[in-house]
């Protein structure tokens, strides 16, 4: 037993926590909100794609709902800003359910295009229900608000903030390490023998779908919360790619590799914006090629066989989507 | 009744560009089992080659017509061989990412250079003005367009199922490992067939320059709606997607006509929603094994 297996769990969760409670004094604070929503959100695409081999291209579909809900809420009731994210998150979860039920229907590469056909469509009904929504506009001046708590610096709700996103990413990493988790890694490597041992294999999968989706609903809550504006952007199809994005470069089926990702990413977009790029996508976009292309594991994946002294990853969970499986140069 | 007949013609043009990016994707599914999210950005291109060869170069619509779908044919050759072909073997799903990342470098590339709002291109002389026959008018360019889309679909159906080299396609398609095994170098046409669908994809971008505004993002929002056409219709079958690509864009054609907008809008994603309850597989979609 090396030194890294006994500890490193212990290791990362103290690195893990250092540098998130240490993020909005390093970061401006604006930032450090953005990342750990997009955290939720890439984590949420992960539990689906990385456990589920289920490519959702549609989470944006749930990002959005959840902070226009949450936005209104907030804008419309002056709620406490938890009540309006969970208002979100269970809108989110709610919508899922027919999404969820048609889209597992498919699988593969039709799945990721249902999902992201379905997203685009809330995407236009938003746009049409401007009298809700405020259409192109947006929903302007979201009160942010907790009662006895000044909220206005970005800087202290980071840490209001926080134990919500702490919450959301215990409740995936447990979803994971569940026996629910464990039926969810069977039908992703085999769904025909986990149906034979009489797993309802599509109630499953939709379960997962519901509860990536809450995930993803509980970011994008948080999200219009630290923002405090919600646009059609949110629903917008960029926004699942991002996500996707996240979860790659991390590394698929690692859940912590989307959240280093999502932490990288947006201070890189931020940096890039802060310069005056005009493309920040050309170099995401190729970064991605690159990972997809060479380093399937992602960040995650690549530095934990580095510490594992190439050592098998864990036999236990394998990929459907299997990145170790074959080598480029083997082509 | 003149207005219905318009809304029909519309359709149909609009139709023929679905027909001939969902075409595309098809024989590129059907051959490397691969669904092209850059479809849309190399539709974008096959506009912005367009404008590029008018502005840049003097050369006409004509010009145009020809060389851009040629030019992108190489291009598309170029991209499977260096990339698509490297993540042959792996899940589909990492080539449907790796067309995914190429999307985003190609959409921002493009709206760096000519900038995010829409580059003008005028009407190619000859084809400006309207067709009336009777009371019925109609723009000369759309009808154009949609006897292309019609030609470039026959065609791609006719070199299928009559020729030589789509006999090999369709076997290569059907059963990979037999055509093989029957002495067929199923390899040499994956390249040629992937280049094809980019062509054409270029084309129909070429096509929607004079009549569309040409943006960074115009095959991002087209692509979606083509992959809920594919959905429907189902990648197994080339002339499935080219029936449906032209029967939703008049559906759609008559929903903007007829009922309000919000139901135009959707129509094509319930109409999704609707195949995915009754006939997963989609209409003209081989059934996958039932799980």
């Amino acid at each position: 037993m090396t030194l890294y297996q006994r500890y490193g769990r212990w290791a990362i969760l103290l690195v893990g926590a250092v540098a998130a409670l240490a993020l909005p004094r390093v970061l401006y604070p604006p930032v450090a909100l953005d990342i750990a929503a997009w955290a939720l959100l890439a984590v949420a695409v992960d539990l689906l794609l990385g456990y589920v081999g289920l490519l959702s291209f549609g989470h944006a579909a749930f990002w959005g709902s959840s902070a226009y809900t949450a936005g209104l809420v907030a804008a419309k009731t002056g709620a406490p800003f938890p009540v309006a994210v969970v208002a979100g998150v269970i809108v989110s979860a709610v919508i899922a359910v027919p999404i969820g039920y048609l889209a597992v229907r498919r699988t593969g590469i039709y799945f990721a295009m249902v999902t992201l056909a379905f997203a685009q469509m809330i995407y236009f009904l938003a746009n049409q229900l401007d009298g809700l929504t405020g259409g192109d506009n947006g929903l302007q001046d979201v009160p942010r608000t907790l009662p006895g708590v000044d909220l206005s610096d970005p800087y202290y709700f980071y840490y209001w903030m926080a134990p919500l996103v702490a919450l959301g990413l215990f409740l995936a990493w447990r979803i994971v390490h569940s026996p629910f988790g464990r039926v969810l890694v069977a039908i992703r490597d085999n769904p025909t023998r986990a149906r034979s041992l009489g797993y309802p294999v599509h109630r499953y999968k939709i379960a997962a779908f519901v509860l990536s989706a809450a995930l993803a609903g509980l970011g994008g809550g948080l999200y219009a919360m630290s923002h405090q504006f919600v646009t059609l952007d949110t629903l917008r199809w960029t926004t699942s790619g991002q996500a996707v994005v996240l979860v790659v470069l991390g590394g698929i089926g690692t859940l912590w590799g989307a959240v280093v990702a999502a932490g990288l990413t947006l201070r890189l977009q931020d940096y890039l914006s802060l310069q005056h790029f005009a493309a920040p996508n050309l170099i995401l976009g190729a970064l991605f090629a690159l990972v997809v292309l060479v380093f399937r594991r992602g960040i995650w994946g690549t530095v934990s066989d580095l510490l594992r002294q190439r050592q098998p990853a864990d036999p236990a969970a394998p990929s459907r989507i299997d990145p170790a499986a074959m080598p480029p140069s083997a082509v | 009744m003149i207005g219905f007949f318009e809304q029909t013609i519309n359709g149909l043009v609009n139709g023929g560009f679905y027909a001939m990016l969902a075409l595309g994707l098809a024989v590129i599914f059907g051959m490397l089992g691969v669904v092209n999210f850059a479809h849309g950005a190399f539709y974008m291109l096959g506009a912005y080659g367009a404008y590029i060869a008018l502005h840049a170069a003097g050369l006409s619509y004509w010009w145009s017509l020809a060389i851009v779908p040629l030019v992108l044919f190489a291009v598309g050759m170029i991209f499977e061989r260096t990339l698509v072909a490297r993540l042959a073997r792996l899940d589909p799903l990492y080539n449907f990412l790796l067309t995914f990342g190429v999307t985003l470098v190609l959409q921002d590339a493009v709206s760096w250079h000519f900038g995010p709002t829409a580059s003008p291109y005028k009407l190619p002389s000859g084809l400006t003005g309207a067709i009336s026959i009777g009371s019925f008018v109609f723009p000369t360019y759309r009808l154009f367009v949609f006897g292309v889309a019609l030609l470039c679909c026959v065609a791609a159906w006719w070199a299928l199922a009559r020729t030589r080299v789509g006999m090999v396609i369709r076997a290569a398609t059907e059963r990979p490992d037999l055509t093989k095994a029957l002495g067929v170098n199923v390899g040499r046409w994956v390249t040629p067939v992937f280049g094809f669908g980019i062509a054409l994809a270029g084309l129909a971008g070429v096509l929607a320059a004079p009549m569309q505004a040409v943006t960074p993002l115009m095959g991002a929002d087209l692509i979606i709606v083509v992959f809920a056409v594919v959905v429907i219709g189902g990648l197994g079958s080339i002339v499935g997607s080219v029936l449906t690509g032209f029967g939703l864009g008049v559906l759609s054609s008559w929903a903007q006509a007829y009922a309000p907008a919000i139901v135009a809008q959707l129509l094509v994603f319930v109409l999704m929603a609707v195949v995915l309850l009754a006939r997963p597989s989609g209409l003209f979609g081989h059934q996958e094994a039932a799980i």
